[in-house]
């Protein structure tokens, strides 16, 4: 069920506490220069999510690699959750999608060719794409992924397109551990294994990176952490890339099932905690952050946390009528309004925080959330009376913005996770959900959506939502997981304290954390 | 006989891309290699380019009718662990 358009989404999902919280907008710590360049980018700025929607087109299906995450039946997993199929479209077929969905949702300020496959290994089929993107829809701009592998051949040209951001997956800097994660590769027309081809790839990822940044172009790095493999080595791999240019840093937990019929899911290796995670990109802090990915879907359409997908299917898009000329003007309104309005809702929000100061009495201490390597103060209620060593918790929160709590557990398409600890609470991360009951008739799989849910949520103590019904009720409370709706209404940071003191009243932070099930 | 591609191809178009003689096109439900334009690749590469970049195991056939990707040998996947989960019904 799809309540919003796109304009209500834009108003609905509003700000998170990063931006309400605050007047300044994580992107606030990098240079001007790179600011400006992806303030409209929904990806790369945690606030422009909001406002400016992105769409993947897959025409790019050859690999030049094997991944032990990837499964080439399905889609690159650099890039989206494996498992997902994603139409795989001409270059004729995208550019016509991609007009189509611009004339349509006009907020769409960028357009990225991802998986399934690596770009790069398809030269003709993405050039021509964005050839004639470029041509037709200049304001659009390009973004591309790799493996790395053919990058440096492909710089010169991606610099002539309209291409000002790529994201280069490096998962090593160090070719025995790259040999762990690459079986093989396909170099000067051979199939090479072993440390020799994981050597040639980690340096033409490094070499690319080098003449991306000479060329001007951002670059962003995404890394996938396997516990075992490669999670001790990531915090080099950030500094590396820091060192040579990257602006960016996407650490992702690898995904893995039996099910997914890739190498790590058949052989069992285990993906992190989010625990894990956070302190591996707690590690990393000197790098610029991304906290905020959604893994989205390789051929999402439309804002963030919202797929479209479906509205723009071949069949559907083939006897639209485009005006281009007329399109591009109005994205070029429609753009100029949003900046407009997040102008003044900067306005309100500093107004909003200067308020909040002002209430909050001496005793307060201060909640930090971090995002992007700049953490940014929330007030929250008093954490006085809380033994130091108390272990952290992590509950799950059911929002649609403005930072409150204030969305039902069965309507919450994703759930932050907060991090409790006796200095206060913080935003680690996002899980995505499959609504359990979008409120119409068909409740029919209701139960295992459910059950998915819960489990996605294992590793959490608490579920905050401002409301929830007596199945999810009794389901989470089997789980171990402690559903509240006792804080509706109430803002995120001081709810999450709030149960974070009752847990601890109660005597349930005693018990060792062990007991609980960890894996998510 | 020409290489030929069994009915494990996914259809990545990888193969397509690297054949010197362009002899592969997408088919149906799969790629497929036009004998008489197939030439094993001789006087051109060392190896036959399909066989050497095709991601799935077993896809790819060579002039004698052999699979050049025999299980296990591209993902490093014991055979047996594939088997074992297609007899519990995960795969
Ligand atoms: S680069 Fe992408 S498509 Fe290629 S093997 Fe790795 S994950 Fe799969
Ligand atoms: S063996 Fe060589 S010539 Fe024959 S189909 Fe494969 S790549 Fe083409
Ligand atoms: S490379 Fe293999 S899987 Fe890909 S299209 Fe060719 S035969 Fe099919």
């Amino acid at each position: 069920m799809d309540v919003f358009g796109p304009d209500q989404q834009n108003d609905a999902a509003g700000c998170t506490q990063v931006s309400c919280g605050s007047s300044k907008d994580h992107v606030d710590a990098l240079p001007d220069s790179i600011r400006d360049r992806i303030k409209d980018h929904p990806c790369y700025s945690e606030e422009a999510h909001h406002h400016y929607a992105r769409m993947h087109v897959a025409v790019a299906p050859a690999c030049n690699i094997q991944c032990n995450y990837c499964n080439r039946k399905y889609d690159c997993a650099n890039e989206s959750r494996p498992g997902v199929v994603s139409e795989v479209l001409t270059p004729e077929q995208a550019v016509r999608k991609t007009l189509a969905v611009a004339a349509s949702i006009p907020q769409m300020t960028v357009l990225g060719v991802a998986g399934p496959g690596d770009p790069l290994a398809n030269p003709a089929r993405t050039f021509e794409t964005f050839r004639q993107l470029s041509e037709k829809a200049p304001d659009i701009k390009l973004c591309v992924s790799t493996n790395g592998l053919a990058l440096p051949d492909c710089v010169e040209e991606l610099a002539q397109y309209n291409v000002d951001h790529v994201t280069i997956t490096i998962n090593a800097v160090d070719p025995e551990i790259g040999a762990q994660i690459y079986p093989w590769i396909f170099w000067k027309n051979r199939r090479m294994r072993g440390v020799k081809a994981a050597k040639i790839l980690l340096e033409r990822q490094l070499r690319g990176l080098e003449m991306l940044i000479e060329k001007g172009i951002l670059v962003k790095v995404n890394s996938v952490m396997i516990p075992g493999v490669n999670d001790a080595h990531l915090e080099e791999v950030s500094k590396v890339i820091r060192a040579k240019g990257a602006f960016l840093h996407n650490v992702m937990p690898l995904i893995a099932e039996a099910e997914h019929g890739t190498y790590y899911g058949v052989m069992g290796q285990r993906g992190p905690t989010q625990a894990e995670l956070t302190t591996l990109q707690d590690a990393c802090g000197d790098m610029n952050m991304m906290r905020h990915c959604r893994q989205c879907r390789a051929d999402a359409v439309g804002l963030l946390g919202e797929d479209r997908g479906e509205d723009f299917t071949l069949a559907k898009i083939d006897g639209l009528e485009i005006d281009y000329q007329a399109a591009m003007k109005e994205r070029a309104e429609v753009h100029a309004q949003i900046e407009a309005d997040r102008t003044r809702k900067k306005e309100r929000a500093a107004d909003l925080k200067a308020q909040l100061q002002l209430q909050s009495g001496a005793g307060s201490a201060r909640t930090l959330f971090t995002y992007n390597g700049l953490s940014v103060g929330q007030t929250s209620k008093d954490l006085s009376g809380l033994p130091a060593d108390l272990r952290p918790v992590q509950m799950a929160v059911a929002s649609q913005g403005q930072g409150l709590i204030n969305q039902h557990f069965g309507h919450a398409k994703e759930f932050m996770i907060y991090e409790a600890t006796p200095t206060g609470a913080r935003l680690v991360g996002h899980r995505k959900t499959e609504q359990y009951c979008s409120g119409d008739t068909s409740c029919g799989d209701g139960e295992t959506t459910l059950q998915k849910t819960i489990r996605m949520l294992s590793d959490c103590e608490a579920v905050l939502c401002s409301k929830i019904g007596f199945e999810p009720w009794d389901q989470l409370e089997a789980a171990g997981i402690a559903p509240n709706g006792e804080h509706a209404m109430e803002p995120i940071a001081d709810a999450v304290m709030a149960v974070y003191r009752e847990l601890y009243e109660g005597g349930a932070l005693d018990a060792a954390a062990t007991t609980r099930p960890i894996s998510a | 006989m020409s290489y030929q591609i069994s009915d494990l191809c996914v259809s990545c178009h990888a193969c397509m891309d690297v054949c010197p003689t362009k002899a592969i096109a997408q088919g149906e439900s799969r790629f497929v290699i036009d004998s008489r334009a197939c030439s094993h690749c001789d006087g051109d590469y060392a190896v036959s380019q399909c066989a050497s970049i095709c991601p799935v195991e077993g896809a790819i056939l060579d002039q004698f009718g052999e699979v050049v990707n025999p299980p296990g040998s591209l993902t490093g996947i014991p055979p047996e662990r594939i088997a074992a989960l297609v007899a519990e019904g995960i795969l």
